[in-house]
């Protein structure tokens, strides 16, 4: 009787398997913890919200969205990616804040023909001569923010800017962007140990330079300390202080306070953007988690919708990775950010607003929108990538 | 380049050294007397931060916050050391590392429950703008408040160590612990005196530098390596050792950082000179605690003889 049943039992089961995809499954490795943890939360707190508000679906099909910590190493996040991609077998790989973590663990994925789409980190290599067709970049090129801040910093007829970024290939790479659209001359050019906690020196170094404005790339801690930093020595009064979206949005504003407001910054998104989607996120964030969305949550929330076109553009079979890869260059999906389209380098064409701190009519710190800086704005590593 | 340039730095190094002071003293004394490595020093600095941003927000007060948070942090270090810290003391110097990196990320995850990843401590509003020191010369008034609080503390431990009993008590534990013990001095409450002081010491420090710093989880770590770079120059045990490992380590560290980018940008292409400099400002510690180690092995002040 029990060899029966054993038998009746793996005939379902046999019988079910033939269907093909009933779930779809996502393996989501975000940097969880330690100082820089809160952008990766805001991340994953979004794209759970994008999939609850849905249903528990994506595309039609129920989500199973499996969520690993990396703790800001790669050596745990090539394993959580071993894990996910060899053993879970999911069907996408998402979620990596850090370009060092994103570049040690994507390529298990490609190798094994699962599709990696970044919710946030991608480095130009990628979005050039090393293009990856399993590659997707639901952000913005690692360089946009910084050309946009240039180009602000140029629009402003600044003709004199002293630059900040810490010593390492995405500090390297947000200067390199910043003067691509520069026109006015750098008089210093000043890269900082990563993870450096007193800029007294810098400042002073800043302050006998006289610069027309300032520039900095300092995201997470650092940001929050120099900014502190910098109006407690007066400067704020003296100097225009410029920085890319990752240095002003509510991670940094939390702990530094009303010494933010009037600071200018470059991003793809802000919370006062009208369109109907955006307005939908943000209130069901504020609702869910009893705090506002950073940049970092809208990118969260809009990889979740980009997945769900895609799921149900293939009408569920995402077993077909090429048919997948069509729908997902496709993009046909309502994004927080407006308009939305991939370049052939799967990075996206899109707007880049100039912000500013300031209060909204609740009085609270928030970035809100000064004017559009570039419209469908690509990248500058396009023609080295051999994708078509 | 301007003296005015030169005057500023060196108060920023000053500054910096003698908050490195304060957490160095306690990091010297539980070393020296205990021989135990405290790795979780760095944890009392950030819990000392997080209870005074708790304070100020009760009271409303900057002064009050700050008064109140040290005794507080002080009572945690009492306890955690009467609780946990005390089975170490027996212990090889590895089992305390192992144990203590443990009381890290424990007390880091432990803080995220109870605060949050970060929080907010501003400072006093008289003192958020510079003053005038000089003609031209506008230095944060608040970082002059932190180099007046680092100095008040040096003397107050210097009194406390060399002109009261206590204090002779712990710098005969710090001499010689066996000798001390077999003199009947009561150990155990030493001790337990000695963290707590450590971990008052560290809660000053951090609840001084949080408006300027940001005050998240995990901010204690880079600053605890600095601290045993300062206590192995300075000399084991030896709180005049402490400080003037501090001020040294300070006043290199800014130094280096401001003025050797421009002095290798004499020699070399500005590309070079951008690379290097920062690469070698922050070697130039671990490089002069190396050169103090080569002629003086066991620090410039050595407490044991």
């Amino acid at each position: 009787m029990k060899a029966k049943l054993v038998y009746l039992a793996a005939a379902a089961l046999l019988a079910t398997s033939v269907q093909g995809a009933d779930k779809v499954k996502i393996g989501y490795i975000g940097t969880l913890s330690g100082p820089s943890a809160q952008p990766g939360i805001d991340m994953r707190d979004a794209f759970q919200l994008a999939v609850k508000l849905n249903g528990g679906k994506l595309g039609g099909l129920p989500a199973e969205v499996l969520v690993g910590d990396d703790q800001f190493r790669p050596d745990v996040g090539r394993q959580l990616a071993e894990k996910y991609v060899k053993s879970d077998k999911v069907d996408f790989l998402t979620g990596i804040v850090f370009s060092n973590i994103m570049l040690a663990s994507a390529p298990i994925a490609w190798d094994n023909k699962t599709i990696y789409i970044s919710v946030n980190a991608a480095p130009s290599p990628l979005a050039g001569k090393d293009c990856n067709p399993l590659f997707f970049a639901a952000s913005w090129p690692n360089d946009a923010y910084h050309e946009a801040a240039g180009q602000h910093a140029t629009n402003r007829g600044y003709k004199s800017a002293y630059l900040i970024a810490p010593n390492y290939q995405a500090g390297k790479d947000s200067l390199t962007g910043f003067k691509r659209f520069y026109k006015g001359k750098v008089v210093g050019e000043v890269y900082t140990k990563l993870g450096q906690l007193d800029y007294a020196v810098e400042l002073a170094q800043v302050r006998a330079a006289k610069p027309d404005a300032l520039y900095i790339f300092l995201p997470g801690g650092m940001g929050i300390n120099f900014i502190k930093q910098f109006v407690a020595a007066g400067m704020s009064n003296e100097i225009p202080l410029i920085t890319s979206g990752f240095g002003a949005d509510q991670d940094i504003i939390r702990p530094v306070g009303e010494a933010m407001l009037g600071l200018f910054d470059t991003a793809h998104w802000a919370l006062d953007l009208d369109n109907a989607a955006n307005k939908k996120f943000v209130a069901a964030f504020e609702k869910e988690y009893k705090r506002l969305p950073s940049v970092y949550a809208a990118q969260g929330y809009d990889t979740a919708l980009l997945i769900d076109s895609a799921v149900r553009d293939t009408k569920g079979k995402i077993e077909d990775v090429e048919a997948v890869r069509k729908a997902l260059k496709a993009a046909k999906f309502e994004s927080v950010r407006g308009a939305f389209k991939f370049n052939r380098n799967q990075m996206p064409i899109q707007n880049y607003y100039l912000r500013v701190v300031a209060k909204d009519n609740q009085g609270r710190l928030v970035n809100k929108t000064m004017g559009t800086i570039f419209k469908d704005h690509g990248d500058a590593y396009v023609q080295d990538c051999k994708m078509k | 380049m301007s003296w005015i340039l030169i005057l500023e730095q060196s108060l920023n190094g000053l500054q910096f050294g003698l908050m490195l002071f304060l957490l160095a003293a306690g990091l010297t004394l539980v070393f020296g007397i205990m021989d135990m490595i405290n790795l979780a020093h760095g944890s009392l600095y950030m819990l000392g931060a997080f209870i005074a941003s708790t304070f100020v927000q009760l009271t409303g007060s900057f002064t009050l916050g700050v008064l109140l948070a040290v005794p507080a942090t002080a009572v945690v270090g009492m306890i955690l050391e009467m609780s946990l810290l005390r089975t170490l003391y027996a212990r090889d110097h590895l089992s305390q590392v192992l144990a203590t990196f443990a009381l890290i990320l424990i007390i880091n995850e432990l803080v995220r429950l109870v605060w949050g990843s970060d929080a907010a401590l501003p400072g006093p509003a008289a003192l958020s703008g510079p003053v005038e020191l000089l003609p031209g010369l506008r230095y944060p008034s608040y970082r002059l408040l932190i180099i007046g609080v680092g100095l008040a503390v040096a003397v107050l431990l210097y009194l406390l160590v060399t002109k009261t009993k206590v204090g002779m008590l712990v710098r005969a534990g710090a001499s010689n612990r066996e000798m001390a013990l077999a003199m009947g001095v009561n150990i155990k409450t030493l001790f337990t005196l000695v963290f707590g002081v450590g971990a008052a010491l560290c809660a000053v420090a951090g609840a001084m530098l949080a408006p300027l710093f940001a005050v998240q989880v995990g901010m204690g770590e880079n600053i605890l390596i600095l601290a045993f770079v300062v206590i192995v120059i300075g000399g084991i045990g030896s709180i005049r050792g402490a400080l003037v490992g501090a001020v040294l380590v300070g006043v290199v560290d800014t130094i280096g950082r401001a003025f050797l980018p421009i002095l290798l940008g004499a020699f070399f292409q500005p590309r070079v000179a951008s690379a290097a400099g920062p690469a070698l400002a922050s070697v130039m510690i671990y490089l002069i605690m190396a050169v103090v180690l080569y002629f003086r092995p066991k620090g410039l002040f050595p407490a044991r003889g």
